[in-house]
């Protein structure tokens, strides 16, 4: 069992927790993911680490709520306690000196960048992190964040905040004026990750994407979270998640990342229906 | 208490049969198929056992049962102390008196051969299990010795289980790592529970914690832990995590939505309890025709899974002829008997789907048989423009695992040979790195149950014996 130590609401659907869970924080690296369930008859989902603590033995979560399993996690409390959670799994983040770099964070994604730019700023890069969201709220992690760029720019789709616009237009300006840059790294909704690949494609620069995927044990057992790289069937949880943005089967992805659409519906309408017991889960 | 017959009149018995669920029934639910035998049932089978003076059935059991012993006290209705003689050298006996091909093993070995049927030692194995279970009869805790020696074992399934339970027995304190969040590998997330009910699985177990066993779930040595970790923890090591990565066929077509590894459909149905769902979480597909390709035990599973699941048609896939057919006769005769429809002599060169990425089909080859290939079957050869489309609306690929080599990338000095499965001592298990013993699937490729028991008794007594030498991972540090 692993507990939850600390959470707070980032805004309205969007949450943050802080587990308890040694073995994962001696051993974690950035760009790594975790698999938790919040109960023995739960779902197994998969989750990017968003921060460590090794000191405290600390593992920093941020989710959306999307479904069954995120809304009843959400329901967790302070000091309440997971069913399971294992990891670090995946392959690290490739981290190193490449002298500049791009890091463009979505949606729950904006978390999931925060290890790696403060890796790579820490390996002495020059680290631009380009954030956006629909509106200003949604904007996560900002003060993190800062704190291990070189520069940072907000964006958002309504122009509450920051610049108005997408991600990409404030990245396309980049690329066009600083010829410094060797990677970018681009972490969030799918559509916003193949449309960032679209637009780099023409650049000489490596692009990094973070598939999440559905997955079953994350260890590489069953092949749930295949995708075509290249033309090659590779293991998100073990080959990845991070791959060569410009080889991925976007379509393919997209598409076997909606498997379960239709059952993930029922799920919700069964748990509505049955809300008054099974918010019980948060409260053990 | 029965009374043991003369020797002729024992060879005049017949064979008791199990009583199992009718087909129709059946096909509903995922209730176990065989139903066990009732004390008389047993009592009357045992009796057929000659007693041999020389027996020669436990030479076909790695488990290394007494089993002429066990018997005899099922005849003397002592069910008591038919337990405790299983038990004292198979800690799983309700596994492996379910799961174990007997008909490979001890049965095979039994002198009644010559005349008839052998003495059904699976099933009277299963009824003293059960029996102990229902009865709350439990193994003796000897005195046990207790040695101030650590042992780490990887993963859970019936190598590790038995491993860890033998050298608890001997006194060691034994921690067995478990990746996912519940302990029994294969047998809690590849045997379905119309096979192996879990519940059976959890309580033995148990047993083996109460042994003193400690197990630690959600750990996966390799990621959250690597076996160079554990060396500064533990005297010796056991790696059993199992042959766990799945093959793919790969066609094209083969990503789409309803194709899955069996590896992932047994899973969710078994693990995951996605046959329950929505009381349970995680989702599975439901296929009105769903094709399963290959025919070994995983293959006679995931077809008979997806039509529990609700499938109205359940088809095999084989490259290979009747005679080749990998699956146990049991579990094949089961599958038939539900209606599983068998394709012989059929390859799948094609999953074909529509617009929206549904499976629609799967297009096939007829095969025929040429020369032997190396594994002594003869090869299997497409016949030239003999293709056909099955219909169906999902895929189960259950062609076979390999190893998976997320611990052999975290351990050093620990070879592999050219499939990825460890090099091992035959006679020690112990790997090339001393200290580091290996067995079960990762070391054979997926194999049954009962060669993982017996890697795990062999793998427990070579540790035993390099303890006792006085060296240690942790020294040699």
């Amino acid at each position: 069992m692993f507990q939850i130590t600390k959470k707070e609401m980032l805004y309205q659907d969007i949450y943050a927790m802080w587990v308890k869970a040694p073995e994962v924080a001696k051993s974690v690296q950035p760009g790594q993911f975790i698999i938790l369930m919040t109960r023995e008859n739960g779902e197994r989902i998969p989750l990017t680490v968003a921060d460590y603590n090794r000191k405290d033995g600390l593992i920093y979560i941020v989710f959306q709520v999307v479904g069954k399993t995120t809304d009843e996690l959400s329901k967790f409390k302070e000091g309440d306690y997971l069913f399971s959670f294992i990891g670090p799994l995946g392959k690290k983040s490739e981290i190193d000196n490449f002298g500049t770099v791009v890091l463009v964070g979505g949606g729950t994604g904006i978390a999931c960048i925060h290890p790696i730019a403060r890796n790579l700023k820490e390996a002495g890069n020059r680290v631009i992190t380009i954030i956006g969201a629909r509106t200003k709220q949604l904007i996560i992690m900002e003060k993190e964040l800062k704190k291990v760029s070189d520069e940072l720019i907000v964006t958002t789709d309504d122009g509450s905040y920051g610049r108005k616009g997408f991600v990409t237009e404030a990245l396309k300006e980049k690329l066009d004026n600083d010829k410094a840059i060797k990677k970018v790294w681009t972490i969030g909704p799918p559509i916003m990750m193949k449309v960032t690949c679209a637009l780099t494609k023409s650049y000489p620069v490596d692009t990094i994407v973070s598939l999440n995927t559905i997955m079953v044990d994350g260890t590489g057992m069953c092949g749930s979270c295949r995708v075509s790289i290249g033309g090659e069937t590779k293991f998100v949880c073990t080959d990845g998640p991070e791959f060569d943005g410009q080889l991925v089967d976007w379509d393919g992805f997209m598409n076997r990342i909606s498997r379960y659409k239709n059952e993930e519906g029922k799920s919700w309408n069964h748990y509505k229906e049955q809300k008054t017991c099974h918010c019980k889960g948060g409260e053990r | 208490m029965a009374e043991m017959i003369p020797v002729k009149e024992r060879m005049k018995q017949e064979e008791i049969p199990m009583r199992e669920q009718l087909p129709a029934d059946r096909i509903h639910n995922f209730n176990e198929v065989p139903l066990g035998y009732t004390k008389a049932e047993a009592i009357k089978e045992a009796q057929r056992c000659l007693q041999c003076k020389k027996p020669t059935c436990m030479n076909g059991c790695p488990a290394e049962i007494n089993i002429p012993k066990f018997i005899k006290y099922i005849v003397e209705e002592d069910f008591k102390s038919a337990y405790l003689t299983i038990l004292e050298t198979d800690a799983l006996p309700a596994v492996t008196g379910r799961v174990c091909p007997q008909e490979e093993q001890c049965q095979k070995e039994c002198v009644l051969n010559k005349k008839g049927k052998p003495i059904a030692i699976g099933r009277l194995e299963r009824f003293v299990a059960d029996w102990a279970r229902e009865n709350d009869i439990h193994g003796e805790k000897g005195d046990i010795q207790k040695r101030n020696l650590a042992v780490a074992v990887v993963g859970s399934g019936p190598a590790g289980l038995t491993c860890a339970a033998d050298l608890a027995k001997m006194g060691y304190n034994v921690t067995l790592f478990e990746a996912l969040h519940k302990p029994g590998g294969v047998l809690v997330y590849g045997i379905p529970e119309f096979r192996l009910p879990k519940e059976i699985v959890e309580y033995e177990v148990k047993e083996i914690e109460k042994n003193g066993v400690k197990v630690v779930t959600d750990f996966v040595v390799g990621a959250t832990g690597s076996v160079e970790d554990l060396k500064n923890d533990f005297d010796a090591i056991f790696l059993a995590n199992g042959a766990g990565a799945p093959r793919f066929m790969n066609i094209p077509g083969e990503n789409m939505n309803d194709v899955y590894s069996a590896n992932e459909f047994l899973t969710r149905s078994n693990l995951m309890k996605a046959y329950l769902f929505p009381e349970y979480d995680t989702p599975i597909r439901i296929g009105r025709k769903a094709a399963t390709i290959g025919a070994g035990n995983v293959a006679m599973d995931s077809a008979r899974t997806a039509l529990r699941l609700g499938a109205e048609k359940s088809y095999i896939i084989y490259r290979r002829s009747r005679k080749e057919v990998p699956a146990r006769a049991e579990e094949v005769h089961h599958a038939e008997e539900e209606g599983i429809v068998f394709n012989f002599l059929t390859l799948p060169v094609r999953v074909l789907g529509n617009k929206e990425g549904k499976v629609t089909g799967i297009e096939c080859i007829k095969m025929e048989l040429g020369e032997p290939d190396d594994s002594g079957r003869r090869r299997p050869v497409p016949i030239e423009g003999s293709n056909f489309v099955i219909e169906v609306d999902m895929v189960i690929d259950a062609i076979g695992t390999m190893a998976n080599p997320i611990i052999s990338n975290s351990a050093r000095g620990v070879e592999v040979n050219k499939w990825g499965y460890f090099k091992i001592d035959e006679e020690t298990m112990m790997t090339t790195c001393e200290g580091i013993f290996a067995g079960g699937d990762i070391v054979r490729g997926a194999a049954t149950v009962i060669s993982a028991v017996g890697d795990g008794k062999i793998a427990a007594r070579a540790i035993d014996e390099y303890l006792l030498s006085g060296k240690s991972l942790r020294k040699n540090k």
